[in-house]
């Protein structure tokens, strides 16, 4: 009891000490991490060596050309990319420091602790309300009125419920673009991830829906680690609080060559091709 | 004046010709429209191949129509007694078509009953399990299945089903000929059809419903129940229902193996006739024209022409009932 009260109060005066402290803090245990991270298709090598922490209850924003391999490496943080055939990895990832590609680990489990929205809006052809209470009902029975107080919560989180809250009943698919993204955000929610994984999750979707969305994360960020892929610049400035930047080798493998805090990429980038990307001069 | 001009220059055009289109694409002549001959030719041949199709399916309800008015139209039968007679004995003026009916849905229960589990199974199989291998393995085995011809699948229920049923469940309560045996049978033969048909609609689903369902920790087995072969439904509706229909149309097994007399039952392990079984015996004999036992194949013709066209109107409004819209 007084443990717990001493460690309260000192966060709260690291809290006060200012960002750096708290960033160090942080740094010490990342809530997921990749080190030396390859990752392959086959024979062709589409990431290689890319050590990332992920920190919790922050936004890791990953930007870089096309094709340089972002998505293939937030889809290897939770093993997505299990599901291509012959795609296999080298290096680590850890989640709360264990490694999620050990043999003994259930990757069932593991995509249930990290969830992910895609590019593309993909509810499915269900009710509303089905969409977001397939999460829990994977996990088994759940009483009535407690999946209605999830299916509510969650829809709240992804700040959808006032929208939907008189149409649960009908199916996800008849909602527009952006309130389809967030009915899957709720569904990633619902299902009580604790990182959640983005890939470019507005790249479908209007400047006000994209709005929403960004709003949304800063809300999500207080309980999650969130990972976020995005082409949009912008985007990474505003949302995120850490931003890797990554590059295709003449090899084609992606390699990740800035990790920094986001405002230190956007204003002061340490290695020149960051520089240049940043700053709308290629890519 | 001006109008003069411009005829001129029209004029002009069009004696230069492509010319002129090709070195001013930008000019209204390359908009301008072209006869294109082979297009109508093909237009009309299409056309003239649907044309047929409807024109054979009229002729047939026509004559169908024709003999089975001639039918009805006798004083030894109405149709009320038609639909409600349970015995079938042209010889004797009992035109009750129930025991034929209850037959044919019977064969035809019993053949889903074996089709859609097997089939909706290996289609989930191929789809969503299956190595790319294994696949390219297994559908051509099921598409031979589907080529055999249906006598053969008739002497096998009659050579080899049956005697399993009678050495499982005894020679007493399975007559030599019977109605499980021809539905089995039946429904063996139906597995390719309902299999192929749902498989397409399994593949036709996006990949990113897969996604989502594993990205939510959804098992192989939860993905495919719970999101796949929801979102597939109304093509696995529709494979289900052209079953049934190939099920009730289906003779030869039926003619061979399921019993040569009307019978009215509700006991799959005793022998019966169906519509179409006993219409295939009749016309085998010899039958005079114009006789009212030759109208009556006609009467169970428009009946079987009823029940299938029924199922299809069935099955189109399951295709578009449960369409759902991918973007
Ligand atoms: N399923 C796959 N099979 C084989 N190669 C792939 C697959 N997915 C992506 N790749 C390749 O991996 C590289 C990185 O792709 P990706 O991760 O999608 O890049 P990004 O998201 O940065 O645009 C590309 O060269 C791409 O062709
Ligand atoms: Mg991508």
């Amino acid at each position: 009891m007084t443990q717990r009260a001493t460690l309260v109060s000192a966060m709260n005066a690291m809290t006060n000490i200012g960002t750096d402290t708290q960033t160090i803090v942080a740094a010490d245990a990342p809530k997921m991490k990749t080190e030396s991270l390859s990752i392959y298709y086959s024979a062709f090598r589409a990431v290689a060596d890319v050590t990332l922490p992920v920190r919790d209850r922050q936004i890791t924003a990953i930007i870089g050309p096309s094709g340089c391999g972002k998505s293939t490496l937030l889809r290897a943080l939770n093993r997505m990319n299990d599901l291509v055939a012959g795609s296999h990895i080298q290096g680590k990832v850890t989640l709360d420091g264990e490694d999620i590609y050990a043999p003994n680990m259930d990757v069932v489990d593991i995509r249930r602790r990290i969830g992910m929205v895609f590019q593309r809006p993909n509810p499915f052809p269900k009710t509303i309300y089905d969409n977001v209470a397939f999460g829990p009902r994977l996990y088994g029975r759940i009483p009535k009125t407690e999946l209605d107080e999830i299916v509510e919560s969650s829809l709240r989180r992804a700040a959808l419920w006032d929208e939907v809250k008189d149409k649960l009943k009908q199916s996800g698919l008849a909602l527009s673009g952006g309130q389809q993204q967030r009915l899957c955000i709720a569904r990633a929610v619902a299902a009580e991830p604790e990182v959640i994984l983005m890939d470019e999750p507005c790249s479908a979707l209007d400047p006000v829906a994209t709005l929403k969305i960004e709003e949304l994360m800063q809300e999500l960020k207080k309980d999650y680690a969130i990972v976020i892929v995005t082409h949009n610049m912008q985007q990474a400035a505003r949302v995120s609080d850490y931003t890797a930047m990554m590059m295709m080798r003449s090899d084609r493998a992606g390699e990740m060559i800035e990790l920094d805090q986001t405002q230190k990429i956007f204003t002061r980038p340490g290695d020149k091709r960051t520089e240049d990307y940043v700053s709308g001069r290629f890519g | 004046m001006t109008k003069g001009v411009e005829m001129r220059e029209q004029n002009i055009t069009m004696t230069i010709g492509r010319g002129v289109v090709v070195a001013r694409p930008d000019s209204r002549d390359a908009l301008r429209k072209r006869p294109r001959v082979g297009e109508r030719v093909i237009q009309s041949l299409l056309f003239a191949c649907g044309f047929i199709s409807i024109f054979t399916t009229l002729g047939i309800v026509f004559v169908l129509g024709e003999e089975s008015f001639l039918f009805f139209g006798s004083e030894e039968v109405s149709i009320i007694e038609f639909v409600t007679g349970t015995v079938w004995q042209p010889a004797v003026g009992e035109f009750g078509i129930l025991p034929l009916l209850l037959s044919t849905l019977i064969t035809s229960i019993v053949a889903m009953l074996v089709a859609i589990p097997v089939g909706l199974s290996a289609a989930i199989f191929l789809s969503e399990y299956a190595s790319p291998k294994a696949r390219s393995i297994l559908k051509p085995v099921l598409e031979l299945l589907a080529g055999v011809p249906t006598v053969v699948y008739g002497y096998f229920a009659l050579t080899f089903m049956t005697p399993l049923l009678r050495s499982v469940f005894g020679q007493d309560t399975i007559e030599v000929y019977n109605m499980a045996s021809a539905g089995l049978v039946m429904g063996i033969m139906i597995v390719p059809l309902v299999a192929s048909m749902s498989e397409d609609a399994l593949t036709a689903v996006p990949r990113s419903m897969r996604e989502a369902a594993f990205g939510l920790g959804a098992t192989k087995l939860e993905t495919s129940v719970s999101v796949v072969v929801p979102a597939a439904v109304s093509g696995i509706m529709a494979a289900v229902i052209v079953g049934i229909s190939r099920a009730i149309g289906e003779t030869m097994i039926v003619a061979l193996a399921a019993g040569a007399g009307p019978n009215f039952t509700f006991n799959p392990f005793k022998a019966a006739e169906t519509m179409t079984g006993h219409i295939a015996r009749i016309s085998g004999g010899d039958l005079s024209y114009n006789s009212i036992d030759y109208n009556s194949i006609f009467a169970i013709g428009i009946t079987l022409f009823l029940m299938t066209l029924g199922l299809n109107i069935i099955s189109r409004y399951f295709v578009n009932r449960f369409r759902e819209v991918y973007q």
